[in-house]
């Protein structure tokens, strides 16, 4: 045997973005056809057919069709699910029912190798989720300012702020109970209140400042802004801020969570 | 150890190895040295430290305490570079189930930056050896326990590993897919693979090692060939009757002038003899009426229950 040159840290966690390239590629058949047809689905069943009702009502929606309105939430509320969606129970299996985390903890991987494969994959997998959700989007004429090639970017980001925590979080519990009730009382409000289906003032004053505590109403402000090419720079930049601080927060974890698993 | 080490090359040596997990101390201070080549045993019951061990000399965990050197190197340093060159094989399988048998090692192959070519050979190689290559395509949901588990040996050999570790690896599987696993595992060693193995089981320590260490909480109780143990820590033969009643312990005392030593089990008694038909006779001379009587050869197992008070699989 020839001895392994020490080697780069990203030499080695490309190899585990690899692995999960691969499963997926094994896998992927239903996803892809769901992934197209549910945002035509959804975007004519609420835009056109909510959106109807709204129009006749009450109008336009801060200066939108209801359709151009709620579409890009669309990309947002997406890139989200994917993020909790890969990271509490396939990671819990992983670590713990089928363990190929601890296989791979066997091979020259370092417990942070196996984290941030993970995480990249998932990041790809939302940023080609975006590029297909911006055409989607743009084709029933919701993306009105070249701020919105950003779009599949800030659909990364929001899946890196959810699942960065939510994969350390899963690598460090013994069991999934805890899950349920993460999805019934933090996911289900999130997707619902994010200022997803109408604009945060449609609420009263009081119950904003708690709105904008929901890591989710960030994603949907800034999809939204990039979208029309609308709101200060300044704000936006605090969107990508907290965003960008939640996935980074969760990342650190991660490190020390999965460390403790795979080799203590 | 013994002089002869300075003559052998060591592929792992390890002094004053623990392991805590906040108070509980799992591995309290082991010493040992194992040869290239050498198939190398760790024997002991369930809780004994042997996974804790494993874990550490697979430079997958960190000693609390203690020095470790796998090939020379340090694994507290060079941690990646010592697991490009060991094969792994954990207790539970932890395969992808849903994929195919080929891809589990393939894949598992990237993870030492093997290149494509080179695994699809290698994944031929190792289904021939691994005798699964009629199922290379299946899922690995579909096979058996002990396709699983040559699969997980296979899976472990796609680096070509200097040093193989197997941890229980015939748990839980029928005789024949036991000894299926063993003869490829003594075809390894033919190969010069160096092999670490724990098992609870002593036919199988008696099989596979050329050298074992008995474990007991966390400590090393003995150490050597296991023809070697047997000499040093038991007799020639066993008598092992059974008196179909509760009394065994009031029989200690009439049973002791028959042998070396007497071990009185909930179930039966043990007689520790040289020969044992001779000491039955006696037996049977002094009016003890036994329901049932066999004599056998020492095994490991007596070695366990002499140095620990306790049987080996309960």
């Amino acid at each position: 045997m020839t001895a392994v040159a020490p080697e780069l840290g990203w030499a080695r966690w490309r190899r585990s973005w690899w692995y999960h390239a691969t499963f997926y590629a094994q896998t992927w058949r239903g996803s892809v056809v769901s992934s197209v047809l549910f945002p035509i689905f959804y975007l004519a069943s609420m835009g056109v057919g909510v959106g109807h009702l709204v129009a006749r009502h009450h109008g336009l929606v801060a200066g939108q069709s209801y359709l151009h309105y709620i579409a890009p939430s669309l990309l947002a509320t997406t890139t989200f699910q994917l993020g909790e969606g890969e990271s509490l129970w396939p990671v819990l299996a992983s670590v713990k029912w089928i363990r190929v985390y601890h296989a791979a903890a066997a091979t020259p991987l370092e417990p942070r190798d196996i984290l941030y494969g993970k995480l990249s994959w998932v990041v790809t997998r939302s940023f080609a989720t975006g590029v297909v959700y911006t055409a989607i989007i743009a084709a029933f004429g919701a993306v009105q300012s070249w701020w919105g090639l950003t779009l599949p970017l800030i659909g990364a980001l929001i899946t890196l702020a959810f699942a960065a925590p939510l994969t350390a979080y899963a690598a460090r519990v013994e069991s999934d109970a805890s899950f349920t009730m993460i999805y019934r009382f933090a996911f289900v409000p999130m997707f619902l209140f994010s200022a997803t289906f109408y604009p945060i003032s449609s609420y009263p004053g009081y119950l904003r400042p708690i709105i904008q505590l929901v890591p989710l109403y960030h994603g949907v402000a800034l999809v939204r802004a990039a979208a029309f090419g609308q709101g200060a720079l300044p704000a936006q930049l605090a969107h990508v801020a907290v965003l960008g601080a939640i996935a980074l927060a969760g990342i650190a974890w991660g490190r020390v969570t999965m460390r403790r698993r795979l080799v203590d | 150890m013994t002089a002869q080490d300075g003559a052998r090359d060591i592929v792992l040596e390890a002094q004053g190895l623990v392991k805590r997990f906040g108070s509980f101390e799992a591995v309290r201070g082991v010493d040992f040295a194992i040869g290239r080549g050498e198939s190398f045993g760790f024997l002991g019951p369930n809780g004994a430290g042997k996974t804790s061990t494993m874990r550490m000399v697979s430079a997958v965990s960190q000693p609390t305490a203690g020095t470790l050197s796998i090939f020379g190197l340090d694994p507290r340093a060079h941690g990646p570079e010592i697991r490009g060159r060991i094969g792994v094989v954990p207790q539970d399988d932890s395969l992808e189930l849903e994929l195919s048998v080929r891809l589990n090692i393939e894949m598992y192959g990237r993870y030492f930056d093997l290149p494509r070519r080179v695994l699809r050979e290698r994944a031929d190689e190792l289904l021939e050896f691994a005798r699964l290559s009629e199922r290379a395509d299946s899922k690995v949901d579909d096979l058996s326990g002990g396709m699983k588990r040559r699969l997980t040996i296979a899976r472990a050999l796609v680096n070509r590993p200097e040093l193989l570790i197997l941890d229980e690896p015939t748990t839980g599987l029928d005789p024949q897919a036991r000894h299926l696993l063993w003869e490829r595992l003594y075809r390894l060693k033919r190969e010069g693979v160096t092999l670490i193995i724990t098992t609870h089981y002593m036919d199988e320590a008696e099989q596979l090692c050329d050298r074992l260490v008995v474990m007991d909480s966390g400590t090393i109780v003995a150490e050597g060939a296991p023809r070697e143990l047997i000499e040093r820590h038991s007799s020639r033969e066993v008598v092992e009757l059974r008196f179909g009643t509760d009394t065994h312990d009031e029989l200690h005392d009439a049973l002791a002038s028959h042998a070396e030593r007497v071990e009185v089990l909930p179930d039966r008694v043990l007689l520790y003899v040289d020969d044992g038909d001779d000491a039955l006779r006696g037996v049977h001379g002094a009016g003890l009426a036994p329901v049932s009587a066999l004599v056998r050869r020492s095994s490991l197992e007596d070695v366990f229950l002499r140095l620990t008070g306790r049987t080996l699989v309960d």
